[in-house]
């Protein structure tokens, strides 16, 4: 597996931003291909999403695209073949809600990632108060735990957010769930700019990016962006193609900034 | 006489494993809120004194703690009732509702949201708004808007906003994801007055304090009636409030059986029914670690039950904890149990309860204690709201 704070952190070095995309596995077009098709559009990292039946972190475009995936069926090892079958060169990060992590197993669940060349997970309804066991389990694989950091986190709980996260911290953009918003919300740089002297760590914002334009705003502050439903919403249309043009003109606008 | 109030949860919300806060981070601040403003609040006279008032005045507490004689007779118990379907808005739920909106005051909120089931959560927190003079959006699962379309007027007439969630099994367990994924966009200026002693920390807590009067005012009108505690406390549970409120008063007094009645609905097989205590595994829904109807991949699994208030695939942490340590036993009643019950109370009683209560009687129908036990039983709410499905069930079932 390729190290994802170590890539994140070089790309940082070399004077330019991340970008990483996001898709819900199991969606029809989510694919090894696809994968593929998005690391060759200049994805410094390939967020995976193992699809949930209740995804409460989540806003209309992901929601339908997990009851989709999970209507033909989908599992979450499934997502995982996926994943190894792309065999990408950039570093996967995966998504996934607690619960499909505790039936499995917190070890055995961080392992078939590992062994799927997963570099990093995001639990979005795992606090960093609750992952004590995940950090550990995480480490013994040297798996990146990523947590997410919020408008309203205090500098206590930033610090701890940062310290527990490996890879990098997920920067929440705005009070809400995922889903393209009309502007950048002012509190992604506040976010930012709080965790700043905390940590060294790259920082990417998240949530609400719903264009090019925006994403390269949140780069003048961020070490980079992390872009879902304005390309799911492609793929939940079956438009793939337009998906990947999409993340190339997000890239393209990611790499403007520097 | 009175039992003080458990050393439960932990300051991390814990009752022994379960509970906990598993939440999106933009949520843990208003939690941290919510968790300290309750803590210095549920002992504060001025709030008790405001709380107790309200209780007494507009919601008509204590309720009455009425002999049921021919019910009795044809079980073979003593069987008393507690008549929370004599509430203002007809169940349990205010007793929450009033003190979370009280709280919600208190903090500073503007605005009002909550998931409704049957809709008497959703009512009681509209009536709650409507006297505090708060805007109220509520969350109902469309199927039950369907099901539960008199309490949908209700709420309108109170002035709150009944939004129809068309996610999934379109029941609570999707009104509660919509619930929270607004408080996640409004979390500084709204309160989420959840109804069941569910979700993350403080909730349980919260709705288990707000709903203890029910087991506080039973047990004493209980000694004064037969002199003793009863033998056995009987309650529904779904996401189990009323059952808190009724079991917290009596968990571990000698003697006394606290039995939580779930909702066995048409069957054992996963989707058929809401027996998350006695069928489920431990899992994590809606921000806490408890019992939970699930696949083998950690979806949370579909349900049925003929009621929509019990219609969950999870339950309080709490009723966990109580299981786990044996303190409460768990069981079910399937949804023609519950429509026996309902017709036994109303034929032989004079009362039409609600149908989530209705499995309490129904699972007394099959006398499974001693015979001359004295039985407490919480009739959480009063039937109205269930007379189309309950018409139609009739129905269904005379015509083959």
């Amino acid at each position: 597996m390729v190290d994802l704070e170590s890539t994140l952190r070089a790309r940082r070095s070399a004077g330019g931003r991340a970008f990483v995309p996001y898709v819900t596995g199991g969606l029809p077009g989510v694919d090894a291909a696809l994968l593929r098709a998005l690391e060759e559009a200049g994805a410094d990292a390939v967020e995976v999403g193992i699809p949930f039946s209740d995804p409460v972190m989540d806003g209309g475009v992901i929601q339908e695209a997990s009851r989709i995936a999970l209507e033909r069926g989908a599992r979450p090892g499934d997502v995982l073949d996926t994943v190894a079958e792309a065999d990408l060169r950039v570093p996967v990060v995966l998504m996934t809600y607690l619960n499909p992590v505790l039936r499995r197993g917190e070890a055995a669940f961080v392992a078939a990632a590992a062994d799927s060349g997963v570099s990093g997970i995001i639990v979005p309804d795992l606090p960093v108060d609750e992952a004590e066991e995940w950090t550990a389990r995480c480490a013994e694989r040297a798996v990146a735990p990523v947590f997410l950091a919020a408008p309203g986190s205090s500098e206590e709980r930033l610090r701890r957010i940062a310290n527990a996260s490996r890879g990098f911290v997920y920067c929440v953009s705005t009070y809400g769930v995922t889903g393209e918003r009309e502007r950048l919300a002012g509190t992604a740089r506040e976010v930012v700019a709080a965790l700043r002297p905390l940590t060294d760590r790259p920082l990417l914002v998240g949530v609400g990016i719903g264009s090019p334009g925006q994403a390269a705003d949140a780069c003048r502050f961020a070490d980079g962006v992390v872009v879902g439903s304005a390309i799911v919403r492609h793929l939940v249309a079956g438009e793939r193609d337009r998906a990947v043009e999409l993340a190339a003109a997000y890239r393209s606008a990611v790499g403007s900034v520097g | 006489m009175s039992v003080p109030t458990p050393a439960r949860p932990d300051a991390r919300g814990r009752f022994g494993g379960f509970g906990g806060r598993y939440v999106p981070e933009v949520l843990v601040p208003a939690l941290d809120e919510l968790d300290a403003a309750w803590t210095t609040l549920r002992d504060d006279p001025r709030f008790r004194g405001e709380l107790e008032t309200l209780l007494r005045d507009y919601v008509g507490r204590p309720s009455a703690l009425t002999f049921a004689p021919r019910l009795s007779e044809r079980t073979g118990y003593r069987i008393y009732l507690k008549r929370e379907d004599l509430n203002h808005t007809g169940a349990h739920k205010i007793n929450n509702t009033i003190g979370q909106v009280l709280l919600a005051k208190r903090l500073g909120k503007r605005r009002i949201i909550a998931e409704t089931g049957a809709g008497q959560h959703g009512v009681a927190t509209a009536t709650a708004c409507a006297l505090f003079g708060l805007p109220c959006v509520v969350y109902m699962g469309e199927e039950d808007t369907i099901r539960q379309a008199v309490n949908v007027s209700r709420m309108r007439l109170l002035g709150a906003e009944v939004v129809p969630v068309t996610a999934g099994s379109r029941t609570l367990k999707e009104a509660i994801n919509e619930a929270l994924r607004d408080w996640a966009a409004s979390v500084r200026e709204t309160h989420y007055v959840l109804g069941s002693a569910v979700g993350p920390h403080p909730f349980p807590r919260l709705v288990r304090d707000l709903q203890r009067v029910i087991g506080d005012e039973a047990r004493r009108q209980f000694r004064e009636a037969e002199g003793r505690d009863p033998d056995a406390v009987v309650a529904c549970v779904g996401g189990g409030s009323n059952a808190i409120g009724m079991f917290t008063a009596f968990a571990g007094l000698p003697g006394v059986r606290l039995v939580g009645v779930e909702a066995g609905g048409r069957g054992d097989g996963l989707g058929d029914h809401c027996r998350s205590l006695t069928l489920g595994r431990p899992g994590v829904l809606h921000g806490a670690f408890s019992y939970l109807l699930q696949d083998e991949d950690g979806q949370v699994a579909g349900t049925h039950s003929i009621s929509a208030g019990l219609d969950y695939p999870g339950v309080g942490p709490e009723h966990a904890f109580l299981k786990e340590r044996g303190l409460a036993e768990y069981v079910s009643a399937s949804d023609v149990e519950a429509l026996e019950g309902f017709r036994a109370l109303s034929e032989l009683e004079g009362i039409l309860p609600a149908l989530e209560p209705a499995h309490a009687i129904g699972w007394l129908l099959r006398r499974p204690l001693p015979e001359g036990s004295s039985v407490l039983v919480c009739l959480s709410g009063r039937g109205d709201k269930d007379l189309d499905t309950v018409r139609a069930a009739l129905a269904g079932a005379s015509g083959g």
